[in-house]
């Protein structure tokens, strides 16, 4: 009970995660587990720029960079072994790296915020048009095709580390997404709590002043970015594993894109928002492939031009609609909004108690 | 006497204007020092080339004996300086006591810093308001923890920028009573406008002018010091009147 009432949040997680682990998988039917894995993976993605942005007040608009990277090296790497063990790991080392050599210039280079959005953004786009245009046969590492824009299909599920014919399931691929996913998340709570992430924290508050007190500015924003780097690289190679595929579209400017806005309208500066909102636009985007692909008939006719309703059913149009609705009306994202709602509630009720005194 | 901190032929130039010109300042171990002149005259920019944050255009800035001119502000923190800057720079989505751990946090563990922290709000007397965020703390009071911050960095120098602006005279007198406090365990510079304030405090003081030292003398020398009057003291009597 005293738990609870010191860290609400994490008592409730935890039961969330043993509810997800333990509970769900027993009384769901099999494609919405499958649905399900990509969901977990979509969040732990979330959390790698709710991290980084939400609290290091990094903006890294080309997160998706380091997903993509973890993708790809999982592939190819697994493709040429056969065994997971090493690619998972290599998935996860080499986008730190790269977050390691892109940051030093960006950081220690002391560029502004803007041009360090626009610099990731730009380094995504790079990837892409370079993977697109290894389509021909020519473009292979070992055994493993690259692909160009049709991506490298046929990835073996992830097996049991040292033992490559014990793969895993749909289930198993469940499990280790759900359960990597709450890893994450504890882990980032326990970061955050350590000396490093509060100093974190505090450049996100006031980098001159955490300068003045003797903080290296710099190398902390280099560690978080590392760090967010390798847990979407992670999050990358589950996404791999769930569909035995990569391709470049995880490159794209839709793609970062839409991590930008699940950390937006679930709240910057919390983590289970940006979790939350990633399920739940990733649900929606999901429900919309299902009904662009049915037999819907509504529509209207304007000035003599048919305007069918399964036109304005694409994923992007809804997701730029729910970034232009949060951004006027509920800038702060869900999380935050709520926890202010509840906050001036309870001053009220306090205010009123104390007879109307106003306070401050 | 050895001195702490020394500048020589400190300079500053923005495009062809010298904001602070061939400055040579000494200050000894353990000293209180007042810099006073005419906004502009260079006060802030000094204090930003001693803490790093401005590289100088020439010169050497000597600090306990090392050479850290264009050092950067991690390092001269390091080194053993704090500031309080001109306009208050604090954590204002903190708490009022993780503003202070964090400054306290970076030579301690975690227990000995959360010690300091607890001395630290007794001494500015904010105890009662630790868990409130510093953005909503009164601007006299946001002061105060910026002063504790740099306190609990555990500096040997101090430099205070404008200390007492924007406080009642109330709060002007007990950080005189604060700062003379403080003094007994490490060398300090205030910036100040205010000469009421500095006759509570001072010995000796610096007058800077046009990016140069224009004087530098016991505080009531300083005060019949006609060039002074001139250029400074005169303006302010004025402004008083």
């Amino acid at each position: 009970m005293s738990a609870l009432k010191r860290h609400p949040s994490l008592v409730v997680m935890f039961a969330l995660a043993l509810i997800f682990v333990f509970i769900v998988p027993q009384v769901t039917e099999l494609y919405i587990i499958n649905d399900m894995t990509v969901f977990a993976v979509m969040a732990t993605l979330a959390l790698s720029l709710a991290l980084v942005w939400g609290f290091g007040g990094i903006l890294s608009l080309g997160q998706s960079v380091f997903f993509g990277i973890g993708g790809y090296v999982y592939a190819i790497t697994v493709l040429n072994t056969g065994e997971s063990t090493i690619p998972i790991l290599l998935g996860v080392v080499v986008p730190m790296a790269f977050a390691a050599v892109l940051g030093y210039f960006m950081f220690y280079g002391r560029i502004s915020d803007i041009y360090l959005a626009v610099i990731t953004l730009t380094v995504s786009l790079i990837f892409y048009h370079l993977i697109v245009s290894t389509s021909g046969g020519q473009w292979r590492i070992g055994k493993s095709p690259i692909g160009g824009y049709n991506g490298i299909p046929g990835l073996p599920p992830i097996n049991v580390p040292g033992d490559p014919s014990a793969r895993l399931g749909f289930e198993g691929k469940y499990y280790l997404s759900i359960i990597v996913l709450f890893l994450t998340y504890f882990g980032i709570r326990w970061l955050l709590a350590t000396r490093f992430g509060r100093v974190a924290v505090s450049i996100r508050e006031n980098e001159a002043r955490t300068e003045l007190i003797g903080y290296d500015a710099r190398a902390y924003k280099l560690a978080l970015y590392a760090i967010g780097a390798g847990v979407a690289g992670l999050a990358g190679v589950l996404y791999a594993n769930w569909g035995g595929f990569i391709s470049p579209v995880v490159f794209n400017i839709f793609f970062t894109a839409q991590i930008i806005v699940w950390v937006m309208v679930g709240g910057l500066g919390t983590l289970v928002g940006p979790m939350l909102a990633a399920v739940a636009i990733q649900y929606l985007v999901t429900q919309l492939g299902a009904a662009a692909t049915s037999e819907i008939k509504a529509g209207l006719t304007v000035f003599g031009m048919r305007l069918d309703l399964k036109d304005f059913l694409d994923s992007n149009i809804i997701l730029g609609v729910i970034f232009i609705v949060f951004t006027l009306f509920i800038p702060k994202g869900i999380v935050p909004f709520i926890r202010d709602w509840f906050s001036e509630r309870r001053t009220h009720g306090r205010r009123q108690a104390e007879s109307g005194s106003p306070a401050e | 006497m050895t001195a702490i901190l020394e500048t020589r032929d400190l300079s500053k130039r923005f495009g062809g204007v010298a904001a602070v010109d061939e400055v040579n300042f000494s200050l000894n171990d353990g000293e209180l020092r007042c810099l006073i002149g005419p906004n502009g005259a260079g006060k802030s920019t000094f204090f930003k080339m001693l803490c790093g944050q401005l590289k100088p255009s020439e010169g050497q800035v000597l600090f306990r004996g090392n050479d850290i001119t264009g050092a950067e502000p991690h390092g001269i923190a390091r080194a053993g300086m704090g500031i309080k800057t001109q306009v208050p720079s604090v954590y204002d989505g903190l708490s009022l006591r993780e503003n202070i751990m964090l400054s306290a946090w970076r030579t301690r563990t975690k227990r000995d810093a959360l010690a300091i922290v607890e001395d630290l709000l007794m001494k500015i007397r904010l105890a009662d308001q630790a868990d409130r965020l510093v953005g909503h703390l009164a601007h006299g009071q946001r002061q105060w923890v910026e002063l504790a911050m740099v306190l609990a960095q555990d500096p040997v120098l101090v430099l205070l920028d404008e200390p007492t602006a924007g406080m009642t005279l109330d709060e002007v007198e007990s950080t005189a009573a604060l700062i003379r406090d403080i003094n007994q365990t490490y060398s300090i510079i205030v910036v100040e406008h205010d000469m009421q304030f500095i006759r509570m405090i001072a010995e000796t003081v610096t007058v800077f002018h046009q990016g140069k030292i224009l004087a530098e003398d016991q505080v009531d020398n300083i005060m019949r010091n006609p060039a002074v009057r001139d250029v400074y003291l005169g303006k302010q009597a004025d402004r008083g009147a």
